[in-house]
């Protein structure tokens, strides 16, 4: 009985994905795989390809995880050692805070403040520095380098957490093996704590990868709605969930709203696809680690 | 300088750029909870902002920009993530429960599996999926189909806390219900779930703070209104799709009143959270008792 109930969370989710597949097919049927490699978006003419969406989706995804990776583990590295609970507790508390933030704040901030002033002090001097860097040029107040610098602020709770998790599942026997050969905090850290945390940090990645790639709204307000493969990380650009988020409610027609349907299960499949790879990894080094020790 | 130096030297210096990392971390927090508070506080001194709906912008500045508020947003807030607690609660507490106390069995390994992926879909592809589900059978978007599409986003994190905190409940407790002749229901509704009850409020109120915070899934269903819409069946505005609207519009006056619904957002949504992590405490200190 109470299993029937249970058993909605796994319907709710089939659910979701065949309404959406009845909900695009007049899109799939229309353009096949050729949507997936179009890079036009034009309602008038009726062609729809998804390409520079896919393209700065994956882009700002993969720049955020770039920026927050180091930071998530060294935070993690901290917070899973021994002693000092109380400083540990509040920076722990505070990560968690983070992901409290509802992601529209994080929005309006980044548009306000944070975009502005990587403009300034970021974009600006970097590409008149490296001028002959073709992919760090242009600066635009609004664009992917933007969008992944708030998306780093907005994974780096779900990496810490994870990350900090595995690395206390580390047996201790190996760090005091380590230290007992002699070796400093920063060899025992490097060498054998973060490797044999390895595959379980990298679930962790994987997990915040699917984050980023759903994100919809802080990305909507600073990606710049530019729907192109920019030349530059610096300018604007479009990610599936913000041409859906903006266009949706005023797409008319019959293709149209299929085609931004079609989007949005393109996004669902990828996150589906990143999320199990990443549950996979993080259970099976649970589990190794509970064996080991 | 001999090799030994040369080693606690580097495992130093990586040890100070770590912490430097742990409070380059902690930067945005201030940062964010900072400009919040610095821009949203002047809109949200005035007493109108929280009994006034919105009104028509007038630029550059006028008179009337004091006497807007956000009463509609809170309005209809309030009501879409009421409706969709009634709506998740139960079904998220019953599948915890199920989670926790069959856990052997092989459907509640796929049920877990369901929640977690579940967790991690993207919101906006929820409101697609609502709004073809909701909206366009009925021919008008909705408080109700909004609410519907919050209390999807809620399910799998009630569940999967209210599994953690019952799974947190020592199997004596069970037994002795067993033992006493109550049938297993009994056991999982009257046992068990009073005993992990601070936990289970703890996942339900950090659902709710989720679902008080959520945009995406709002756009395309309850699209949102300009005035105090009370009944479920009409479009309804929500406090954050107030922030996401009137941020990125021209005038001074509404992106003020966004900041302030940014304030209110943000004070809710980390009341909730700090209280539920009190709750929480209370429920580990408690399980170590039984």
């Amino acid at each position: 009985m109470v299993g029937i109930v249970a058993s909605s969370v796994p319907a709710v989710l089939v659910l979701v994905v065949l309404t959406l597949l009845q909900q695009a097919a007049p899109a799939i049927k229309q353009f096949g795989l050729g949507f997936l490699t179009g890079s036009e978006w034009n309602p008038v003419t009726e062609h729809f390809g998804a390409l520079p969406a896919i393209f700065g989706t994956v882009a700002t995804a993969f720049m955020a995880l770039v920026l927050a990776l180091p930071v998530g583990v060294a935070v993690a590295a901290i917070l899973a050692e021994p002693g000092h609970t109380n400083l540990r507790g509040i920076v722990g508390t505070g990560i968690e805070l983070l992901a409290a933030i509802p992601s529209v704040v994080y929005g309006i901030w980044a548009l306000y403040v944070l975009a502005p002033w990587s403009y300034l002090h970021i974009e600006t001097p970097i590409s008149e520095r490296l001028t002959f860097v073709g992919w760090l040029g242009d600066p635009a107040p609004r664009g992917l380098f933007t969008a992944a610098l708030v998306l780093a602020v907005m994974v780096l709770p779900t990496l810490t957490a994870i990350s900090r998790d595995v690395i206390k599942a580390v047996p201790r026997g190996m760090k005091e093996n380590a230290i007992a050969l002699g070796a400093t905090w920063w060899e025992t850290t490097w060498k054998v704590i973060l490797p044999s945390a390895r595959a379980g940090i990298f679930g962790a990645t994987i997990l915040a990868l699917g984050r980023a790639l759903g994100e919809t709204i802080a990305v909507t307000m600073v990606i710049g709605n530019a729907y192109q493969i920019p030349h530059s990380i610096f300018q604007p650009a479009y990610t599936l969930a913000s041409v859906i988020a903006n266009e949706f409610t005023e797409a008319t027609g019959n293709i149209y709203p299929a085609a931004l349907v079609e989007l949005g299960l393109v996004l669902i499949l990828v996150t589906l696809a990143v999320n199990l790879v990443a549950l996979l990894l993080v259970r099976s080094t649970a589990r190794e680690a509970s064996l080991t020790a | 300088m001999n090799r030994n130096s040369r080693r606690s030297l580097a495992s130093r210096t990586w040890l100070g750029l770590m912490y430097a990392l742990t409070v380059v971390a902690l930067i945005p927090l201030g940062l964010v909870l900072w400009f919040t508070i610095a821009k949203g506080l002047p809109s949200v001194i005035h007493s109108q902002f929280f009994f006034n709906a919105e009104l028509p912008p007038c630029e550059p500045s006028c008179p009337a920009v004091s006497n807007a508020g956000v009463s509609h947003a809170i309005a209809g807030s309030a009501i879409m993530v009421g409706l969709a607690s009634l709506m998740a609660i139960p079904i998220g507490i019953l599948s915890g429960i199920y989670l926790a106390e069959y856990r052997v069995a092989r459907w509640s390994s796929w049920v877990r599996l369901g929640a977690d992926v579940l967790v991690g879909t993207p919101s906006i592809a929820i409101g697609l999926f609502i709004y073809a589900f909701l909206v366009v059978p009925f021919h008008h978007f909705s408080g109700y189909s909004g609410a519907v599409a919050l209390a999807v986003l809620m399910l799998p994190i009630i569940a999967r806390t209210t599994e953690g905190a019952v799974s947190l409940i020592p199997n004596g407790l069970r037994e002795s219900g067993l033992a006493l002749g109550l049938p297993r229901w009994r056991v999982s509704l009257q046992l068990i779930l009073p005993a992990a009850a601070p936990g289970v409020i703890t996942g339900a109120l950090l659902s709710v703070a989720r679902a008080g915070g959520e945009t995406a899934p709002l756009l395309f269903t309850a699209f949102g209104a300009p005035f105090l819409v009370l009944n479920p069946n009409q479009p309804m505005q929500a406090l954050p799709m107030t922030v996401f609207r009137y941020a990125l519009l021209p005038y001074k006056s509404l992106q003020a009143q966004a900041w302030g619904a940014a304030l209110v957002l943000i004070v809710l949504v980390l009341a909730v959270n700090l209280v539920s992590r009190w709750v929480l405490r209370r429920q580990i200190a408690l399980a170590g008792q039984l």
